[in-house]
């Protein structure tokens, strides 16, 4: 029986090896080596020049405040969510589900084309005489591409977590003499904490290392981390500098894994 | 023995899936690795390559030459017929990276390219060794007539306050310093420190008119009105006047880049046969026609200018400008300390935020 399981996992232990670990050791080893293969840990310490610090400050600053506006966005929704009956909430979850059928990159250089100056949305504004808005091309922009790309990463794992919740428990509290606010505070919010904990790494990680988003809504005018190891590695062609930043930016993600492996013990993150 | 099976099971599945990735036999002449810059080619040409030889074409795009070079040189892909700009034809020659070309095989090549452009390709292909022109070009300044005070003459123009948010640079490097480089009256082949710090400073001080840093956007962009001035290949021009009427090409005052695209192939090419015949067949008159009438970029193959119908675009000043009435550099290899200088600048002036 145990040897069975074993050779059922050896597809996974290939794949996670050949994809995962052997990957994960080369940018190690690029990390911590110069061009002419010497140990060296400069490509770690370049993450403290002006340039660099400042494109990890930016990232942090706008995927965090991305990751706020998700969760302010995506707790009520999933709350609504939650409470509708089976039939209607499964349309309502497919219908938020439905823009990640559509490419990624599809999906940005849309927003470009609504946000443009002489874009869809300012030529509405412009027919009903009203004041055009000016939003591409800076940090706005990017954020509204974070939170619209990755919204539904939010909305899902909080969602389960709270249809998972025993409505007895929530019963109980209101039998107890607790107002819905106190019920919210006290019972719902507390039990919902593990999915929200997953909503916030599955925003935060990919908001904090994408450079297509700021690419594309930025106008090239906003350097976030991202872009500076997609520069190193397709442009500047020094793969060292940018497996020594992407390790640096590997912190941050262990970081909020750790978090994560701490909250979410019930795993609402893998439901995705 | 359970486990054996499943093993031998795993193996067969895994070859299975991997040949099955290459060995169609519907190719009995092999085939040809192409890597070219993004709509840089009438693929109908491709098709009438592919019917005529029996070669198969396996065609990927790029968007900038640094973005190419390093693909190219980790080998992963294995090209075998790219088109690299001058300097980066250089540079590819320095690292020993291209094969010498069999000019026996190349009939068309020798007969349809004007001479000149021959000349030209000695300043980076001493010999005329390793490449054959397919695509010449300047770059200048793009301008939408209803959207600016007066005609735009030079590189100035887009240092005018006037013209906040309005301007598109170019995002690949080198063209961005050029801009910088020549507003200062320096050589866009500079590696002096001191002129480059004065470039990016100037360039620093542009940036918030910029609109955006973009490269393949800047032809959408001013079609649609979307910014009144922008930095932009000469061969782009025509098309996007052909689409707005409004705009205007100027090759600026102070000077700019002259610029040839070439066909090189690669030293480590398995299908250098076929790579020479894929060249060849770009080189005949009427091939080279269809591909200039796609994409608008001048071709250095005189056989099919000739050909060209329309009296204005074969005389057209913009497609094939008197190259002496201006000041133009071509750019060459800078070495590789000078590249990460450049790279290091270029990442001041994109984190720079005033």
């Amino acid at each position: 029986m145990n040897n069975k399981r074993k050779l059922l996992s050896i597809p996974y232990l290939l794949w996670a090896i050949v994809f995962i670990i052997i990957p994960l050791f080369m940018v190690v080893y690029y990390g911590i080596t110069d061009k002419t293969g010497a140990f060296t840990f400069a490509n770690i310490a370049a993450i403290a020049t002006a340039e660099h610090g400042k494109a990890l400050w930016l990232s942090v600053l706008l995927s965090f405040m991305s990751t706020v506006v998700c969760l302010l966005l995506a707790y009520p929704l999933a709350m609504i969510l939650s409470k509708m009956n089976i039939a209607s909430n499964s349309f309502l979850v497919l219908i938020f589900i439905l823009p990640m059928w559509m490419n990624f990159l599809l999906r940005t250089l849309a927003w470009l084309s609504l946000l443009e100056k002489t874009g869809v949305i300012n030529n509405i504004l412009k027919f009903f005489g009203l004041p055009t808005m000016n939003i591409i091309n800076t940090p706005g922009a990017i954020i509204l591409g974070m939170v619209y790309n990755f919204l539904p990463f939010m909305i899902m794992p909080i969602y389960n977590a709270l249809v998972k919740i025993d409505p007895n428990v929530i019963n109980a509290a209101r039998d107890l003499g607790a107002g819905p606010f106190k019920t919210f505070t006290k019972v719902i919010f507390p039990l919902s904490i593990p999915g929200v904990i997953s909503g916030i790494t599955m925003v935060f990680v990919p908001a904090l290392t994408t450079f297509v988003i700021s690419t594309i809504l930025g106008g090239n005018k906003i350097l976030l981390i991202g872009n500076v190891i997609e520069l190193e590695f397709t442009t500047t062609g020094n793969w060292h500098l940018g497996s020594g930043l992407s390790m640096v930016l590997m912190v941050f993600i262990v970081i909020s894994m750790i978090l994560t492996a701490i909250f979410d013990k019930d795993g609402e993150g893998s439901m995705l | 023995m359970k486990k054996s099976i499943a093993i031998l099971l795993c193996t067969v599945l895994l070859g299975t899936i991997l040949t099955g990735c290459g060995s169609e036999n519907d190719t009995p002449n092999g085939e040809v690795y192409v890597y070219n810059w993004g709509e840089y080619i009438d693929e109908e040409t491709i098709d009438l390559f592919e019917k005529e030889t029996g070669i198969k074409v396996i065609y990927d795009e790029f968007e900038t030459n640094e973005a190419m070079y390093p693909k190219v040189e980790a080998g992963a892909s294995q090209y075998d017929v790219v088109c690299p700009s001058d300097y980066m034809i250089a540079k590819m020659i320095d690292n020993d990276m291209l094969a010498e070309l069999n000019w026996d095989n190349l009939p068309n090549a020798k007969a349809n390219i004007g001479s000149q452009y021959y000349e030209s390709s000695e300043q980076f292909d001493p010999g005329n060794k390793y490449s054959v022109p397919y695509c010449w070009g300047t770059v200048g300044i793009l301008y939408n007539t209803q959207m600016v005070d007066g005609p735009i003459t030079g590189w100035a123009d887009l240092w005018n306050e006037k013209y906040e948010d309005n301007i598109l640079m170019q995002s690949s490097v080198r063209d961005l310093f050029m801009v910088g480089l020549k507003l200062n009256g320096y050589s866009l082949n500079s590696t002096d420190p001191a002129e480059l710090e004065v470039a990016k400073n100037s360039l620093i001080e542009q940036k918030p008119l910029v609109q955006a840093y973009v490269i393949d956007q800047v032809r959408d962009k001013m079609i649609g009105n979307e910014a009144a001035i922008g930095v932009i290949y000469s061969g782009e021009a025509i098309y996007t006047q052909r689409q707005n009427s409004n705009l205007e090409y100027v090759i600026p005052k102070e000077g700019s880049n002259v610029w040839i695209d070439s066909w090189v192939i690669l030293k480590d090419s398995p299908n250098k046969e076929n790579a020479e015949k894929f060249i060849d067949f770009m080189c005949r008159p009427e091939i080279a026609l269809m591909n200039f009438e796609y994409i608008t970029y001048s071709t250095p193959n005189d056989a099919a200018r000739a050909l060209i119908e329309d009296e204005d675009i074969r005389n057209s000043e913009i497609a094939f400008p008197d190259l002496s009435k201006y000041d133009l550099e071509t750019f060459s290899f800078l070495g590789e300390e000078a590249d990460e200088l450049y790279n290091n600048l270029y990442k001041e002036i994109q984190s720079s935020s005033n």
